[in-house]
C-alpha cells in the first residue's frame, strides 16, 4: 500500500541480523564499544584505502549474513553502494560473494535507500532475504572530493569529517526481531547552497521535507517516536533541521538525535561532525539496532540523507541537490 | 514553483544559514599565519646566515637556503608532520617556499597508488600547477613593467 511518498509493508520484513565496521578514530567513540570489528590501522591491511574501503564493507557483509545463522546461498540479493565514483567499493566488495548485487547510489542516504529497496523486495515476496549495506572512508573520499591528505590546509568551522567504516543489515521474515515498518521516499531539494563544505546546511531541508512527508502520510507525530535519527547532518545541519520542522508546526528536538553529531566529539566552532555514507550505516548497524533489540527504542525512524554532488558539478557552481529516504523501525 | 519564487525561496534561506553558521576566527587565523610564517622565515634566514657562516655568496647563497627549505617541506609533509602545521597555521605554512613544497609533495604520495608515471609524476602538480602558471604570468607581468619603467 502506498499514500503519498510512503510505503506501506504489510508483511513487515524483519532485521534478521546486523554488523558494523568502524577505524581507529572512531573506536574512540561511541562506536568502539558496538561495532563487531574495529581497526587497528585505517589501511585495514591493504595497499590503498580504496581497497581498504572494500574490503571493510565485505567484512561487514559477510559478519551480517554469519550472525544471521544463514548460509551465504540462502542469501537472495545484496543492495550496496558507496561514496566512490562508480560505486567501486560496492561492487568489487560484491565479487566475494555468489548471489546478485544491485548497486545504488544515494550517497550518504544509501543506507536508507537500501533497507527501503531490500524491504520492498522481501515485503512483496519477490525474494526471501536482502543484504543491505554501505560504507565509506575518510582517506578515499578526501582524495575525490577534497585535496590530498597530506596537503597543509585549514578546515573551515562547518566541515564534516568522513567516517571511515562499513555496516550491513540482513533483511528477512521473522516473527520477533526488529520491523521495517513502512519507508519514505524522498525527492530531491535543493535550496542552492553552493559551499561544498557546508553539507549540513544543503542537507537538512532534504531531511525536513521527507520527514514531514512522513508524518502526513502516516499521520503520526514526533511524539510517537522515541527516536528520530538522521544521518550525517552534523551540528549546524541538526540545529537547522529542527527549525525547518518547527516551522511546519513539527517539534522534533526532544528526539532527534543525528549519527554524525554522535559518532565523534563535537566542538562545534571547529567542527560539525561526521559524514559519508559510513556514518549512518555504522551508528545505525551498531549502536541503534543493539538498543533497540535489547528494548531501549521501540519505535525508531531513520532517515539518512545525502548530498548528490559531483567535483565536477561544484567546479561549475552548481549548487546542491539533496535527498533524504526515511525507513520506519519498530520492535 | 517558478523560477521567481524560487529564487527568493533560496536567497531566505541562505541568508539565515548565514545567521546559523559558525564565524571564521580570522583574528586567531591570522596570529597564527602570522607566527608560524615568521618563524619559518626565521629558520631560513638562520640557514641564510649558517651557509654565509661556511663561505657561500650570491645566487649560490639564495639558491642552498630555497633547497634546504624545500627539502625540508617534503620531509615534513613525508612525515605526516606538514598537513598539522597547516591545519593550524593556515596560509603561515602554505606561502613560504614549504607550502610550495607540500602542495607538490602530497599529491605525489598520495597518487603514488595509481603508478609511477599516470598516477604520481602526472598528478604532482594538481595543486601546485595553478601555483606555477600564475607565478610565471605575474614574474613576466612584473618584469615587463620593470622593463618599461
Amino acid at each position: 500500500m502506498k499514500k503519498g511518498n510512503t510505503i506501506f509493508f504489510k508483511n513487515r520484513p524483519c532485521i534478521l541480523s546486523h554488523a558494523a565496521v568502524c577505524g581507529s578514530k572512531e573506536k574512540e567513540g561511541v562506536l568502539g564499544k558496538y561495532a563487531d570489528v574495529t581497526l587497528q590501522d585505517d589501511m585495514y591491511g591493504e595497499s590503498t584505502y580504496e581497497k581498504a574501503e572494500c574490503k571493510m564493507l565485505s567484512a561487514a557483509i559477510s559478519l551480517a549474513i554469519k550472525k544471521s545463522g544463514l548460509g551465504e546461498d540462502k542469501i537472495d540479493v545484496l543492495l550496496s553502494g558507496d561514496l566512490l565514483n562508480q560505486i567501486i567499493s560496492a561492487s568489487f566488495a560484491a565479487r566475494d560473494f555468489k548471489f546478485p548485487f544491485l548497486g545504488l547510489y544515494s550517497a550518504c542516504s544509501t543506507m536508507s535507500e537500501s533497507i527501503l529497496l531490500g524491504a520492498a523486495l522481501v515485503n512483496a515476496g519477490y525474494v526471501n532475504t536482502a543484504v543491505c549495506a554501505t560504507g565509506s572512508h575518510f582517506a578515499s573520499a578526501e582524495r575525490q572530493y577534497r585535496y590530498p591528505l597530506e596537503l597543509g590546509c585549514t578546515r573551515p568551522p562547518q566541515a564534516q569529517w568522513t567516517v571511515t567504516g562499513a555496516g550491513g543489515l540482513v533483511l528477512g521474515r521473522a516473527q520477533k526481531g526488529i520491523k521495517v515498518v513502512n519507508g519514505t521516499m524522498g525527492a530531491v531539494c535543493d535550496f542552492g547552497v553552493t559551499d561544498v563544505n557546508n553539507m549540513g546546511a544543503a542537507m537538512a531541508p532534504a531531511a525536513a521535507q521527507t520527514i514531514i512527508s512522513h508524518f502526513n502520510d502516516t499521520e503520526t507525530s514526533p511524539e510517537d517516536y522515541d527516536l528520530i535519527l538522521t544521518g550525517d547532518l552534523g551540528a549546524l545541519g541538526s540545529r537547522i533541521l529542527k527549525d525547518l520542522t518547527w516551522e511546519k508546526g513539527y517539534d522534533i528536538s526532544s528526539r532527534h538525535v543525528d549519527c554524525g553529531e554522535i559518532v565523534y566529539k563535537v566542538i562545534e566552532s571547529e567542527f560539525q561532525g561526521g559524514s559519508g555514507a559510513g556514518c549512518s550505516a555504522t551508528v545505525l548497524n551498531s549502536y541503534i539496532l543493539t538498543k533497540m533489540n535489547a528494548g531501549l527504542y521501540k519505535r525508531v525512524l531513520f532517515a539518512a540523507t545525502g548530498a548528490l554532488l559531483s567535483t565536477v558539478s561544484s567546479g561549475q557552481g552548481e549548487s546542491i541537490p539533496c535527498i533524504s529516504h526515511a525507513v520506519q523501525l519498530e520492535v | 514553483m517558478t523560477g521567481r519564487t524560487r529564487e527568493n525561496l533560496n536567497t531566505n534561506y541562505l541568508n539565515y544559514v548565514k545567521t546559523q553558521d559558525p564565524p571564521t576566527k580570522h583574528l586567531k587565523n591570522c596570529a597564527a599565519a602570522f607566527g608560524v610564517g615568521g618563524l619559518i622565515c626565521c629558520i631560513g634566514q638562520f640557514i641564510r646566515y649558517m651557509l654565509q657562516y661556511a663561505g657561500l655568496t650570491g645566487d649560490e647563497l639564495a639558491g642552498s637556503t630555497s633547497v634546504i627549505l624545500i627539502f625540508l617541506g617534503c620531509l615534513l609533509t613525508g612525515l605526516g608532520v606538514y598537513d598539522r602545521i597547516g591545519r593550524y597555521a593556515g596560509a603561515g605554512s602554505i606561502v613560504p617556499i614549504t607550502g610550495f613544497a607540500n602542495s607538490v609533495t602530497s599529491p605525489a604520495i598520495e597518487f603514488k597508488t595509481e603508478g609511477w608515471i599516470y598516477g604520481m609524476a602526472a598528478k604532482m602538480f594538481t595543486v601546485a600547477g595553478a601555483i606555477i602558471v600564475f607565478g610565471v604570468f605575474s614574474g613576466v607581468l612584473v618584469g615587463l613593467i620593470y622593463l618599461f619603467v
